[in-house]
């Protein structure tokens, strides 16, 4: 299937991407904007899912590393996107067929939209976590076990960067963390490119059409005076875990991480009850009056009970009326191989993962 | 001259209220006229003008000029931040038709600055004064000067501002850091909309003096504006930065409720015609939000209080709904409550028409409607009616509105007070969850004028501290902040701290660190 997107899809994804970024994943505002300004200079956008590529097509896997303060003050530039494509193209001698984003959760669901603008190149309706995850190696194509290698990085100021080679994921997240770090905490990256083939096997097929809807539901939702959250969780087949009031927010920065605990007291159904949700950038834990009844890999997603729009840990405040809801995480992520990059001891936990939507659930 | 008046121009009524000792001992309420200064002659008209010391406007003139595009002028933007940002230009993300009012010529320079003060790349003078040569030659004078992280360091802004006028000696120059905080596009927002401004208010603050003379007030009473945060701006400060009264009606309003009640920690609630305003004391003072805020479909951040708008107000449509139930709001019949409203002899069905049925409010000559001319009015708008009804039913819908907005804006569980104030107080119930005491201050019908009549003065220092232990620096710049309000008329004695805050900037040698604090004291 191929596409061209429309502005409403531009919209929908920037609603979409930030419930899926799942509390983290940067705040899409600039990067939407970004796209909607090229869509006003006649730029156009053209979709295409996974099983359109060729499986020996070359696809380029983008996302931008760095401190959310500093992308609010250098307003990143779309050619830079576009540009640490041209390096890797380089880099390889061959060039591009497609381009597609790391992390459809948040602010960089529209890196490929950005790099599509100035290189003419479709986007892969696809990502390596359908959702956002605190680091660079959390991805389906680590926990497949591809390569990590190579690496392209830019800094507008001419500092263009290729990491050649790299033990492990975990070590290309450390050395691109560096350079993003000197270069003032911001910078475009295109990660180790992918074939037609790989993205076919091993990517989160069709999350930036699932973005779009999500967003385009709460739009509807909106316009027509619907509950937009049960809206969200019958388009997502994910479910209301409670309902409640935000009374109590902690936050502190660790390691260049955003971590914290968020305290909900229980409405309607849910009254006399307490859910506490442990955060680092994004949500990773829930535990209602004690018990634990949802963890990652499984997306974890708070919404304005009235909107139906996304709360961020970064913005979630006192007094909020919000629903939190779960949906199951693709089984790649699942696995034995994928929890030990996303499951909840990767984060330094030590119980097993929890799907409230599993059969077994108590939620 | 212990004696203020207070004038605040609302978009409804004019009021005005005279403050002698801290006591309000007088107070006018008139229609606000369209042209705003016929309004405010008529209320400095109804009120003594021998022996006042000040006179202090607070208005949303300027808010109102940006929402309507009225008397506008275009803008030259000169941002200094390349190589980034070339695809976000100034102007991205306005509402077209106030970007086309606005945009003049948008130039973007190599420069700026990194989150630790580092130079992001070398500053490009020369690209300044082409720019300045280019904003001549296409006849602007209002200029925005917008820098990557100028509220670190505002050096290269500073620049930029004196190549500027080198070369435009009558330009008005807004510098973002100013105004803003971190955030590029929301600072460089605030300055456009500022900059847009300026020939507005340049005649506007010269009509009210020239008002001020034609109500017969002496060289012996000054004259001062409101600004969002609560306290007195100068007449230059104001034609310099207008922006910075945006905010100034609802700001005079929590000022006046703290003012009135007492209360200088706790949450305040204005309940107007159409709309219930909530805000937040810290100190005496409005909290500030710490969120983009929308102006005129402009995001923005800058000085602004943390406000919450619900529709839900005296003249609060009441409407029937399918399958039983009301719907209260948000639309109104807002100005029009005096002749619309079922009491008044309208046929329309409305908050204030509930509660004078129920007995729980008492106007001078509105006439209690039947419940079945209640009931007939609420269903005339879907043809469908209740079959029973109860008014107490639409002031307990009110009461929940006014409790959920009220417990947004807290920030823990913790009881606090609640200021009620406005014409649609009355729907304020004496008991809500969360509230230890619902407090109705005497004359809460013109907190907006007492709040601008007992406007303070503030004195603020923004600025990088260098070869300085911290203590000093806070202590420094604790001191220059005192002077400045001293030199704007603070009584030495009276001024308090009420902001510190700083920001290590660690890669510049010398413990440099930027300090901004802000202190306010009466005005002498």
């Amino acid at each position: 299937m191929r596409r061209t997107l429309t502005v409403d899809d531009i919209d929908d994804l920037a609603i979409g991407a930030w419930i899926i970024g799942t509390g983290g994943g940067g705040n899409p505002y600039l990067n939407h904007l970004n796209v909607r300004n090229l869509m006003d200079d006649g730029r156009t956008f053209e979709l295409i899912s996974a099983d359109e590529l060729a499986d020996d097509a070359q696809v380029a896997v983008l996302s931008t590393m760095g401190a959310p303060v500093v992308m609010q003050e250098r307003l990143q530039d779309s050619r830079d996107v576009a540009r640490a494509v041209e390096i890797m193209a380089d880099h390889l001698g061959s060039s591009f067929d497609a381009l597609m984003s790391t992390e459809i959760g948040g602010s960089n669901a529209f890196q490929p939209l950005m790099a599509a603008a100035h290189l003419d190149l479709p986007v892969v309706d696809a990502d390596a976590m359908g959702r956002a995850y605190p680091e660079a190696q959390m991805t389906s194509f680590a926990i497949a076990g591809l390569q990590p290698w190579p690496l392209s990085l830019v800094d507008p100021r001419g500092v263009e960067a290729v990491i050649t080679r790299v033990p492990t994921w975990k070590w290309m997240e450390r050395a691109s963390r560096v350079l993003t770090v000197e270069t003032g905490s911001m910078a475009a990256t295109c990660k180790a490119p992918r074939t037609g083939a790989e993205v076919k096997q091993w990517g989160v097929t069709g999350s930036m059409s699932f973005a779009i809807e999500l967003g385009a539901t709460v739009r509807r939702a909106q316009r027509h005076h619907e509950p937009p959250v049960e809206a969200v969780t019958k388009v997502a087949g994910g479910k209301v875990l409670f309902r409640g009031k935000i009374v109590d927010v902690e936050r502190r920065t660790t390691g260049g991480f955003l971590r914290g605990r968020a305290r909900l007291d229980g409405l309607e159904a849910w009254s006399g009850g307490g859910v506490e949700l442990e955060f680092q950038n994004e949500w990773l834990v829930a535990r209602l009056d004690g018990e634990v009844i949802a963890t990652v890999p499984h997306l974890i997603c708070l919404l304005d009970d009235e909107s139906g729009e996304a709360v961020g840990t970064e913005t979630a405040r006192y007094g909020q009326r919000v629903a939190l809801i779960a949906m199951t995480a693709p089984e790649l992520f699942r696995s034995e191989a994928g929890l030990r990059y996303v499951g909840p001891r990767a984060m330094g936990y030590d119980f097993d993962p929890v799907d409230p939507l599993a059969p077994e659930a108590k939620a | 001259m212990s004696r203020r008046i207070g004038v605040d121009v609302g978009g409804t009524n004019t009021d005005a209220a005279v403050v002698e000792g801290g006591r309000v001992v007088g107070a006018v309420k008139v229609p606000t006229s369209d042209d705003v200064l016929t309004g405010i002659v008529q209320a400095l008209a109804g009120v003594p003008n021998d022996g006042v010391g000040a006179v202090v406007i607070g208005t949303t003139h300027f808010t109102n000029a940006v929402v309507q595009r009225r008397g506008l002028i275009r803008v030259g933007f000169l941002r200094i931040g390349l190589p980034s940002g070339r695809s976000l230009p100034p102007l991205v993300g306005w509402p077209p038709d106030l970007a086309e009012a606005v945009r003049g010529e948008s130039i973007m320079v190599t420069g700026g600055v990194e989150y630790d003060g580092r130079p992001f790349e070398a500053f490009d003078e020369a690209a300044v004064i082409e720019a300045a040569r280019r904003f001549g030659d296409a006849g602007l004078d209002a200029i925005v000067v917008a820098g990557s992280f100028s509220p670190v360091d505002p050096a290269q802004e500073e620049r930029a501002a004196e190549l500027v006028a080198e070369y435009l000696p009558g330009a008005r120059i807004t510098l973002s850091h100013r105004l803003g905080r971190l955030g590029l596009l929301e600072r460089e927002n605030a300055a456009g909309l500022n900059a847009c401004l300026l020939h507005l208010a340049g005649t506007t603050i010269a009509a009210f003096g020239a008002a001020l003379a034609d109500a017969g007030f002496g060289p012996e009473t000054r004259l001062f504006l409101t600004q969002n945060d609560g306290t007195l701006l100068a007449l230059d400060e104001a034609i310099r930065h207008p922006v910075l009264t945006f905010a100034s009606g609802p700001t005079n309003s929590m000022r006046g409720a703290a003012l009135l009640s007492g209360v200088s920690d706790g949450l305040v609630v204005d309940v107007g015609g159409t709309t219930a305003d909530f805000g937040a004391l810290v100190a005496g003072y409005p909290r500030q939000a710490n969120a983009a805020v929308d102006v005129g479909g402009v995001r923005t951040l800058f000085q602004f209080p943390d406000l919450l708008s619900i529709g839900l107000g005296g003249g609060s449509r009441i409407r029937a709904l399918d399958g039983g139930g009301i719907r209260l709001g948000p639309d109104s019949v807002g100005r029009r409550l005096s002749t619309d409203a079922l009491s008044f002899g309208g046929t329309e069905a409305t908050l204030s028409d509930a509660a004078i049925t129920a007995g729980r409010l008492v106007v001078g000559g509105a006439v209690a409607a039947t419940v079945g001319q209640l009931m007939a009015a609420m269903a005339r708008a879907d043809g469908n009616g209740p079959d029973t009804f109860d008014p107490d039913a639409v002031l307990d819908e009110a009461a929940r509105l006014i409790a959920v907005s009220a417990d947004r804006l807290k920030l823990t569980a913790a009881d606090v007070p609640l200021v009620a104030v406005g014409g649609g107080a009355f729907a304020v119930p004496e008991r809500l969850s969360g509230i230890a005491e619902v407090i109705r201050p005497e004359h809460a019908g013109t907190a907006n004028a007492v709040g601008a009549a007992l406007a303070e003065i503030s004195g603020q220092v923004d600025q990088v501290f260098h070869g300085m232990g911290r203590d000093q620096a806070l202590a420094r710049a604790e001191e220059l902040a005192t002077d400045r309000a001293v030199a704007a008329g603070a009584a030495a004695a009276t001024v308090t701290t009420i902001e510190v805050e700083d920001l290590p900037l660690a890669y510049l040698a010398g413990d440099a660190r930027r300090v901004r604090v802000r202190v306010v004291g009466r005005l002498q």
